[in-house]
């Protein structure tokens, strides 16, 4: 679902984020990227959800390569992918409805369809009732889990998520973690990126290692997992 | 794929957004729009102006007759036979015979010296042919050439046209007119600037929706969409506000107008802008304001892009 070939990113200042990073992530798979800060986590996700171009190398996503993607085809592309933020990315003057909603209003969903779907998507993340609110009437938890139900809402093939649990506290951590395995389960392709060693090693997903940006390596401490997709 | 309801669902929402958007800032909406009435208000103006002159002046045809004086002591007759030739020609629209008679008539009861007439045994009035030209032989050199064929009867003692004026009045109108051309060029930049400038900023105050929105597929149309609304609109309610601010000015000058006229014994009354031109101000606004808002989208929008 997600192949990344000898892919390198030098960003315009010179720094090189990533240098030869391959890997493959199957179809309904769940993995962690993990590494220390700078390690070039963002800049693989940046790369999947097209914020960025690879200077080398190949990034394939849902079968389609993103090198030589024309402009004009980006939102398209886009929108077979969920992404969210560690800060959340949420349209504060915006009620949470308007917020979850956006992928579909942008996509075009019949008006009609919106309204069952926003309801969906906050039920999936335990908040349906909370439609009205404006994101800053909630809790930072919450505010995370709008901005899942954002990423979730157009039933993208994959999801990723850049730290997404880097502001809450374990508790917390663990519910939105468990909110991503949910969708795992269901058939989404989901790739975390996090350092959150504990939280990693207690789901026991397999584990794309950062270093430097190279891959130091993939940690598979796969454990059975009931419901889990078939590749 | 979507079908045309959904795409008319979007119009219909990018206009009622920014319609909330504008309502939502009415002290910026107002200044905006108060600019943008300001500079269509005066190329409205200036049109009207022109159109009064011209009516005013009777379309000029009124301005160019010609009083064709005929020596004392011509036969009514003779007058009459002229007056025939004179109405075959087909650069002439009517004549009007004023015998001598009638003329002295008119005059004493107008002029007052009515008694004074009564002393001068001779009426001392000729008699008068009152040519029109025709509506389009009335250029400087059919007049000339008219006045030239009048003035060659041997009983004509002078044929009277103020046609120096009437080439004045000519050049007058005529430099107004590209005046008012040119003021309708640089107010229409003004108008594009103005709206190009706050849609810019607007979209600058909007960059992280406009970041999402792009972030979760939004195509630059889609997101350019609320902003040319936006712009149309600021057109339209500045067009409408020129519309208003024109119809104030014209009802608090035509009573002058019409004093004005009344002194010179015309019942000439102002023109107001005309339904047509209220509707062009109208539809060109809207569209200065669409144009405006595309020039500043089409700049930003593509600059602007998620940042992760």
């Amino acid at each position: 679902m997600i192949r990344f070939e000898r892919v390198a990113k030098r960003y315009p200042n010179g720094r090189e984020a990533i240098a030869g990073v391959s890997f493959d992530v199957a179809r309904g798979e769940m993995v962690f990227l993990t590494g220390r800060s700078g390690a070039g986590k963002s800049t693989v996700l940046k790369l999947i959800a097209l914020l960025e171009r690879p200077t080398r190398g190949v990034v394939t996503v849902n079968g389609q390569s993103t090198g030589p993607l024309p402009a004009r085809k980006i939102p398209a592309f886009r929108r077979q992918i969920g992404v969210v933020f560690q800060d959340h990315k949420l349209l504060v003057d915006r009620p949470v409805f308007d917020n979850v909603a956006l992928p579909l209003v942008v996509a075009g969903t019949p008006l009609r369809e919106l309204d069952k779907r926003v309801r969906a998507a906050l039920d999936q993340v335990g908040l349906l009732g909370k439609e009205r609110l404006l994101p800053l009437e909630l809790s930072i938890g919450e505010q995370q889990r709008v901005g899942i139900a954002r990423a979730v809402i157009s039933r993208p093939a994959v999801l990723i998520a850049d730290e997404p649990t880097g502001n809450l506290d374990p508790e917390l951590a663990l519910e939105v973690m468990n909110v991503f395995r949910r969708f795992q389960e269901v058939g989404t392709t989901v790739m975390v990126a996090t350092h959150d060693m504990h939280l990693v090693r207690e789901f026991g997903k397999r584990e794309i290692v950062l270093e430097g940006g190279h891959v130091r390596g993939v940690e598979d401490v796969r454990v059975p997992t009931v419901g889990a997709a078939a590749p | 794929m979507i079908g045309p309801v959904t795409w008319f669902t979007r119009h219909v929402q990018a206009a009622l957004g920014a319609t909330g958007r504008l309502a939502r800032a009415p002290l910026a909406t107002l200044f905006t729009v108060g600019v943008i009435g300001l500079a269509l208000a005066m190329p409205l103006g200036l049109k009207l102006f022109v159109d009064n002159a011209r009516a005013a002046t009777g379309d000029f045809a009124n301005a160019v007759d010609l009083s064709v004086y005929f020596k004392i002591g011509t036969p009514l007759e003779k007058v009459q036979q002229l007056a025939e030739r004179a109405r075959a020609r087909s650069a002439v629209a009517t004549v009007t015979v004023i015998p001598a008679d009638a003329a002295l008539a008119e005059f004493r009861q107008y002029s007052g010296f009515g008694a004074a007439l009564d002393a001068i045994a001779d009426n001392p009035l000729p008699h008068v042919l009152g040519v029109r030209p025709q509506a389009g032989a009335d250029t400087p050199a059919e007049l000339a050439k008219l006045r030239e064929y009048l003035a060659s009867w041997p009983e004509v003692e002078l044929v009277q046209m103020d046609i120096e004026w009437v080439n004045r009045f000519n050049a007058i109108l005529d430099v107004l007119r590209r005046a008012l051309l040119i003021a309708a060029l640089v107010l229409a930049v003004g108008v594009l600037a103005v709206v190009g400038n706050t849609i810019r900023l607007e979209i600058q105050n909007r960059r992280a929706e406009i970041e999402v929105t792009k972030l979760v597929g939004g195509t630059n149309a889609f997101v350019r969409r609320p902003f040319l609304y936006t712009g149309a609109l600021y057109g339209l309610l500045g067009a409408l506000l020129a519309a208003a601010i024109v119809f104030a000015a014209t009802s608090v000058i035509a009573p002058a107008v019409a004093d004005l006229a009344a002194a010179y014994g015309s019942r000439f009354e102002m023109l107001g802008a005309s339904r047509i031109d209220t509707l062009r101000l109208i539809g060109g606004g809207a569209a200065l304001g669409w144009l405006g808002a595309w020039m500043a989208a089409a700049r930003q929008l593509v600059r602007i892009e998620p940042r992760a």
